[in-house]
């Protein structure tokens, strides 16, 4: 079974759901996000997002595109952050971790090699944002064949009609865009995730995280109930972002409060 | 029966939209149904007659096409002049499209894709705008039609193209300066998708050229094709034959595919799209992004793009605002690798010295974008026989960019 199966079938055996967080790969350094992502599981994030830093990340808001900017000004690329996916692999063999990106790194890295370099390295599964199943034939032969899950996004706009179609090409788990618009700008309503969550089940047994616009443990929590996971992603950004210094650097703080909000939202998250 | 020529350069896309292995629809999830949707909407406007119909009555009664066709005799004289023998010089000719209604051929595209939007009933318009032209022409069609609209252009444009930024503002619409990256095209065409994104059910992103997921590089290209249809009549009227060379200015590349496009099966008639070398394509500072970018994959499509060998977009330089594009319409990739066109450059140099020339001998002002596409005309022209016709996209007029061309020639307005 793969490690992103295991845990949530091993969640669903503890009776909760998922904190899924999402950080950007090298924000502010490396050695802050790798000592961010092994302080990570302890903190209670039971999968790790790893963004990997793109110049024009087309969906994700004003935090997450500084974010990039941090990440690429100390000199992040791709074979950096799968070198901080190995690195943070060495230490702990159960974790899921999911690459989330765009997917013209990968392809100026080569698709075929990525995908057996990023499963050596110890990743799970992928997001590429800018590959909808209409595209699927660029990196989906090449993840299977490495054995990486290809987790799909799924939006308040895919209809009835088309779910179906991109449930099918996802492996792993789903991932409910729960609003209409990039990261990090507004959240959805509790009645539109409970209109939303039994539609998409309805056509898979995969389990369901909701992410975009969850950013306290109340909301955390309400998802990670409803579905089977919650992803926060900017919320976390902003926390790291609010404790950089003037140039943007890390202040010894920095880890710190960023797991500290992870408590937070983990407590939220198993009912505490 | 309709079968498909073997050796027609005119049958792309596929259905995916690929022109070989260029374009596609590279969107997020959130997106895709609602390109789905403007796919169907434009193939169901295709076939009414009525769209067609609607559409050619504002590009004669708003816009005053046909555009002329126009011998540059006077710049033809000194090409000749400066020609290394008496047989070379070839007839320059000029297709008129800076005389369109808002100056430039944008709105020929903006017209198709507002009288879309209106059949899709979608309520509101957004587009990118790097020159402010494309921005202009959707402002104008939206004050027509009573639409709002909302403009994205990166703060540095906005500090170069001001007398657009205020036409866009008196047409009534609202312009967005955007700040991230280099604050030019690429990252108003960003930000211009992230508001489509949040605002997907009301909302039409009119795009300015023959870039973006498909169905956009093949509808800005069909309706930008009237360039080329015109031109091909009024050419044979005024000389009895097809030209033998075509010119045209590449940012994203819909006044170039206008032009080519219904040339292409003629395979006598040569092409070249000239690029922006900026500083010269040696340097980090241009927009050459077929002559020296790798192909990958940015705003919805693949194709040439300027990226660092970590897949990494890299900023584009040139004084042209509307041709400071770090990547180019997906159909002029494949082109280039097919050798049908031939991509070369001229730098911001070379721009402004064609730009003072157009205005001294031809009395015509050009746009600092097809003042490009004329820097390879003067290079071009004088090596070429006498009897030889050069047929250049006269895409846009200088207007607004009198101010940037005084400040680098170190006038004082
Ligand atoms: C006059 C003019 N020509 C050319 C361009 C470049 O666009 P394209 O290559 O799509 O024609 C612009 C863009 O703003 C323009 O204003």
């Amino acid at each position: 079974m793969s490690r992103i199966a295991a845990k949530f079938a091993a969640l669903k055996a503890e009776g909760r759901g998922a904190l899924v967080t999402y950080l950007q790969g090298f924000d502010p350094d490396r050695e802050t996000s790798l000592a961010l992502l092994r302080g990570l599981p302890e903190a209670g994030a039971d999968l790790l997002e790893v963004g990997v830093p793109f110049t024009d990340p087309m969906a994700d808001g004003p935090s997450i595109q500084r974010a990039a900017q941090r990440a690429l000004k100390v000199g992040a690329t791709l074979p950096g952050v799968l070198e901080l996916v190995r690195a943070f692999r060495a230490g702990d063999g159960t974790t899921p971790v999911i690459l989330m990106g765009y997917y013209n790194p990968i392809l100026a890295y080569g698709v075929d090699r990525f995908c057996t370099d990023a499963a050596a390295a110890g990743v799970d599964g992928l997001i590429v944002v800018d590959v909808p199943p209409e595209e699927a034939g660029e990196i989906e032969p090449q993840a299977r064949a490495a054995g990486l899950d290809l987790i799909r996004l799924v939006a308040p706009t895919t209809d009835d009609a088309r779910l179906p179609r991109v449930l099918a090409a996802t492996s792993g788990f789903v991932y409910y865009v729960s609003i209409t618009g990039i990261t990090g700008t507004r959240s959805a309503t509790a009645a539109s995730l409970e209109e939303a969550v039994p539609r998409i089940r309805k056509h898979t047994d995969l389990p369901i995280a909701i992410g975009f616009g969850i950013r306290t443990p109340q909301q955390a929590g309400e998802a990670a109930r409803l579905a089977d996971g919650a992803v926060v992603g900017t919320a976390l950004v902003d926390t790291l972002a609010a404790s950089l210094d003037e140039e943007g650097r890390a202040r010894p703080e920095t880890v710190g409060l960023v797991l500290e909000q992870v408590r937070a939202l983990a407590g939220a998250v198993r009912g505490r | 029966m309709n079968k498909p020529l073997p050796n027609s350069y005119r049958q792309g896309p596929d259905s995916q939209g690929r022109f070989g292995q260029f374009g596609g629809r590279f969107v997020a999830e959130t997106l895709m149904p609602l390109i789905l949707e403007v796919e169907q909407a434009y193939e169901a406007a295709k076939r009414d007659p009525s769209f067609d119909a609607e559409w050619r009555r504002l590009l004669t009664h708003y816009v005053g096409r046909p555009s002329p066709l126009w011998f540059a005799e006077r710049l033809t004289a000194h090409l000749r002049a400066n020609s290394a023998r008496e047989d070379l010089g070839a007839k320059v000719y000029f297709k008129r499209d800076e005389l369109n209604h808002t100056g430039a051929h944008k709105i020929n595209a903006v017209l198709g894709q507002i009288l879309l939007a209106k059949r899709m009933g979608k309520t509101r318009i957004i587009a990118e705008t790097g020159a402010g032209q494309h921005g202009v022409a959707t402002a104008t069609v939206c004050a027509l039609f009573d639409l709002p609209c909302t403009v994205f252009m990166g703060a540095t444009d906005v500090e170069r193209q001001q007398p657009n930024v205020f036409r866009m503002k008196l047409l009534g619409a609202e312009v967005m300066p955007v700040t991230s990256g280099a604050a030019t095209l690429k990252d108003a065409m960003n930000e211009a998708l992230r508001y489509w994104v949040a605002n997907v059910e009301d909302t039409y992103y009119c795009i300015g050229t023959v870039a973006g997921p498909h169905p956009y590089p093949v509808m800005v290209r069909d309706f930008q094709s009237v360039i080329g249809e015109e031109a091909k009549q009024q050419m044979m009227a005024a000389e009895g034959r097809l030209p033998d060379s075509l010119v045209a200015a590449i940012g994203g590349g819909s006044n170039a595919m206008g032009l080519f496009y219904p040339f292409l099966d003629d395979a006598d008639v040569r092409m070249y799209g000239v690029e922006a070398a900026g500083h010269g394509v040696e340097t980090e500072q241009h927009a050459a992004s077929l002559t020296k970018g790798r192909p990958g994959v940015l705003h919805g499509n693949r194709t040439y793009l300027l990226q660092d060998a970590h897949g990494q977009i890299t900023e584009a330089h040139s004084i042209s605002a509307g041709l400071d594009y770090p990547g180019v319409g997906p159909e002029h990739s494949w082109l280039h690798e097919l050798g049908r066109v031939q991509y070369v450059s001229a730098t911001d140099d070379e721009a402004l010295a064609a730009f003072q020339l157009c205005s001294k001998l031809e009395g015509i002002i050009p746009a600092l974008e097809p003042a490009h596409a004329l820097a390879h005309v003067i290079r071009m022209a004088p090596q070429l026989p006498r009897d030889e016709i050069v047929l250049m996209n006269l895409c846009g007029r200088g207007d607004k960019d009198i101010f940037t061309v005084a400040k680098h020639l170190g006038v004082e307005m």
